[in-house]
């Protein structure tokens, strides 16, 4: 229990610091980074918030988490409680606590920021998620008693996932289809074990699963089953899309088709989902990227878990190529550090425009052409232009391609009465998430296009009270 | 867990499997395939469903044991059980009145045309069907082609059985001699698809493939699967499998299966050198599946 301190005081303690795994160390193998804060870390962190009277943390959250209350109840000492309070909100705070990019909402608002550092609200998430999952426990909410309802959700994402949860408190029966064999949607075939252990999402979903939600794995819906089908004989009342945006983007440059190009989809899936790096126990191959170039194309934080995954299978040199500066970069600040200290290389301003390869059709090489950043485009960010004359040949055997994803069709293509807009994803009413389609709402990427976890998130939870709302009044 | 009703050999390393997938065998339609996951260590691999039966709620596949995981299939008995079969997955193969339909079927490529030789004829067309392979012993579904074709040509390279030669050799034969023929389906190796397409080209006769790449999760999401058509690069698991041969880059596929020719020889010559633990994984599910209550404890 760590004392409530006047506001000078806690202004005068330095945000305290994550221990990581040594940056070389860490560079071989996918044990996770971020080690986690000690309990009196985490109180003298939790001493450093000012308690505002109308806290702008809570207003940059996408799923407004009680932060100013859970941190009190940390420095407290009521880590469970805090966990607890946390769960109201959020009903996967050990993955937020990890993979949020906080430096844009809870902690991008916070009032100490402005003058100090601000307070480390990630990690103080992650540090009541862990204490909670090890003490084994978790303080689920009691369940609203039966409604007899029936709701589908289509994708066990973060958005499927936090709608999930949300409606089956509610007292609403709740399944869960996925289309692969394992539930997590991209927090298990996007997101690295170094970043993510798989065994967190796992228990997030044994506490859904507790809590009354059915998951069935193995369904594509709009191939094993179509929507129709679930609402007509399968007798469900409601229906959440929440496939994500999953189609990989390609560059249709020549040469795309070599061998060792990868998108950064498969690439990741392959690794994450598939576990190809642990060749001694699975069966799912990898290129060998041993003593090789790895190369992957793109900013984000999935290029950065793609590049940082090829060094920890063994490359030689691992790029980023990218087309603007550093600045521009949307990937979370913490990420861009962690690839750098690990020995990533950044090529910024620069941008492929031929994949070449040998006779037996594999990856030798990627021209590059290098890039000058213009005037502002309609992203509010500076275009880049192609320098003419600048192209070089950069010797590489793997090509992770990491420029975005786009919408999946598989479910709107057998369900013609719902509406899609120009680039395939589904039309969604702001406020409700309802589709063009009677009892079918939808959210998350599929709806916005890629975005974040927090994001699907706050979409499920939405969706949520507009399903519940929809099933108890039946009017559309 | 989906349990494996029926499993027998029809030739050499290639075995017929019947599994309930109560919900597949409902949507399913000729052309389509499903993605198949034999245990919590394997990768997933695609494999055309060959035959349904929605009042017993099972597929039927039919494999070749040519890599681990479907020599490990083919280790498979009746009563075991598969860990993860997801489907139908791609598009179903384009049916309906042509006239005259040749279908060809190289290996098990039989297996794959089959189903689309059933419902050609039952949309009215009249079937040839030229099934080929090494040996006689690797001839398979001849009896069900008999049955569903109008006339039906062996081919094999030894002459074992029908007449000695490629299933190439007998298209000419039945282009030289007048047939008229409005469409073509070729399934087999990619030199016997790529070959069957050189000899149809010249008559403009429609001809469709199905392709059969490296895939993860067929659904495209992973985009592995991704074939150069008409200059174009398209997903098998979701624009496909079946595609027109005319605009297939074959050296392009070709080339494409052999990434990871290493680590497949490699995981093969482990699983020949000790199959126990693999099998041990798939027959421990197979506890977990009749004894509940021994579940986790038993591993």
């Amino acid at each position: 229990m760590a004392e409530h301190l006047p506001p000078k005081e806690r202004t005068k303690i330095p945000r305290q610091s994550m221990p990581e795994q040594d940056a070389h160390e860490r560079a071989h193998n996918f044990d996770e980074v971020n080690l986690g804060l000690e309990i009196v870390v985490a109180e003298k962190e939790a001493q450093r918030c000012l308690a505002c009277n109308d806290p702008k943390c809570v207003q940059g959250c996408p799923v407004g988490v009680k932060i100013r209350e859970f941190v009190d109840l940390v420095m407290d000492g009521e880590y469970l409680k805090a966990a607890a309070k946390i769960r109201e909100d959020n009903v996967l705070p050990a993955v937020t606590g990890r993979v949020c990019p906080q430096e844009n909402q809870c902690e991008g608002s916070c009032i100490l920021g402005k003058r100090f550092s601000p307070l480390a609200i990630g990690h103080l998430e992650r540090f009541v998620a862990d204490y909670e999952q090890a003490t084994g426990q978790v303080g689920l909410p009691d369940r609203a008693p039966l409604t007899g309802k029936k709701v589908a959700i289509v994708g066990s994402g973060p958005a499927g996932l936090s709608c999930a949860g949300d409606l089956v408190l509610k007292g609403h029966r709740v399944t869960v289809f996925e289309a692969l064999h394992e539930i997590g949607g991209v927090l298990l075939y996007g997101i690295p074990e170094f970043r993510l252990p798989k065994e967190i999402v796992r228990n997030e979903v044994d506490n859904l699963s507790k809590m009354g939600v059915d998951f069935q794995t193995n369904v594509v819906v709009g191939k094993t089953v179509t929507v129709d089908e679930l609402l007509g004989e399968e007798g469900y009342d409601a229906l959440f899309i929440a496939t994500g945006a999953g189609l990989p983007k390609f560059m249709n440059l020549p040469g795309e088709h070599l061998g060792g190009v990868y998108s950064a989809n498969e690439f990741l899936t392959r690794v994450n989902l598939m576990k190809a790096y642990d060749s001694e126990h699975y069966d799912s191959p990898i290129y060998d990227c041993r003593d090789r170039n790895v190369a992957v194309i793109g900013g984000g934080n999935t290029a950065m878990d793609a590049v940082r995954s090829a060094l920890r299978l063994g490359a030689k040199n691992a790029f980023i190529i990218y087309r603007r500066s550093e600045e521009e970069m949307p990937a979370r600040r913490e990420e861009v550090h962690h690839a750098k200290d690990e020995g990533v290389q950044f090529m910024n301003l620069h941008n492929p425009v031929e994949f070449l390869g040998n006779d037996d059709g594999y990856l030798t090489a990627v021209r590059l052409i290098k890039m000058e950043l213009g005037p502002e485009d309609e992203s509010g960010r500076r275009k880049p232009i192609p320098m003419e004359g600048s192209e070089f040949d950069l010797p590489l055997d793997v090509a992770i391609i990491a420029i975005g994803t786009g919408a999946n069709p598989l479910v709107q293509s057998t369900t013609p009465d719902m509406q899609t807009n120009k680039w395939g994803y589904i039309v969604a009413d702001e406020q409700t998430l309802r589709t063009t389609k009677r009892g079918v709402f939808a959210g998350g990427d599929i709806v916005s296009g890629s975005a974040t976890v927090i994001l699907a998130m706050g979409a499920g939870r939405t969706a949520a009270r507009s399903i519940h709302d929809y099933l108890i009044t039946a009017e559309w | 867990m989906f349990p494996i009703r029926e499993a027998t050999f029809l030739a050499l390393d290639v075995k017929l499997l019947r599994i309930e997938a109560p919900r597949i065998a409902r949507r399913r339609e000729a052309g389509q395939f499903v993605i198949v996951r034999v245990h919590e260590h394997g990768e997933r691999i695609p494999l055309t469903i060959a035959d349904s039966d929605v009042d017993q709620g099972t597929i039927t596949i039919i494999v070749q044991g040519i890599g681990k995981t479907t020599k490990l299939i083919n280790m498979l008995e009746t009563g075991d059980v598969i860990q993860d079969v997801v489907g139908p997955l791609g598009e179903a193969s384009e049916v309906s009145l042509f006239g005259t339909v040749v279908v060809i079927g190289g290996g098990v490529g039989t297996a794959i045309a089959y189903p689309t030789a059933v419902a050609m004829k039952q949309a009215g067309n009249r079937v040839l069907s030229i099934i080929g392979a090494k040996t006689k012993d690797l001839i398979i579904l001849k009896e069900q082609m008999q049955a569903t074709s109008d006339a039906l040509f062996v081919m094999t390279d030894d002459g074992s059985d029908g007449t000695q030669g490629f299933v190439t050799q007998k298209l000419v034969e039945l282009l030289q001699g007048g047939e008229q023929i409005d469409r073509v389906l070729a399934i087999g190796p990619i030199p016997m698809m790529s070959a069957v397409a050189d000899v149809t080209r010249p008559h403009g006769i429609k001809t469709i493939v199905s392709l059969n790449p490296i895939m993860v999760d067929g659904t495209g999401m992973c985009g592995g699967c991704r074939v150069t058509v008409g200059g174009q690069s398209r997903f098998a698991c979701v624009d496909g499998p079946e595609f027109d041969a005319h605009d297939v880059d074959f050296k392009i596929l070709a080339q494409r299966n052999t990434l990871y020719r290493a680590q497949e020889r490699a995981a093969l010559e482990s699983l020949e050198a000790d199959p126990a633990g693999d099998l041990e994984e798939i027959r421990h599910c197979r506890l977990e599946q009749k004894h509940p209550e021994v579940g986790p404890q038993a591993k």
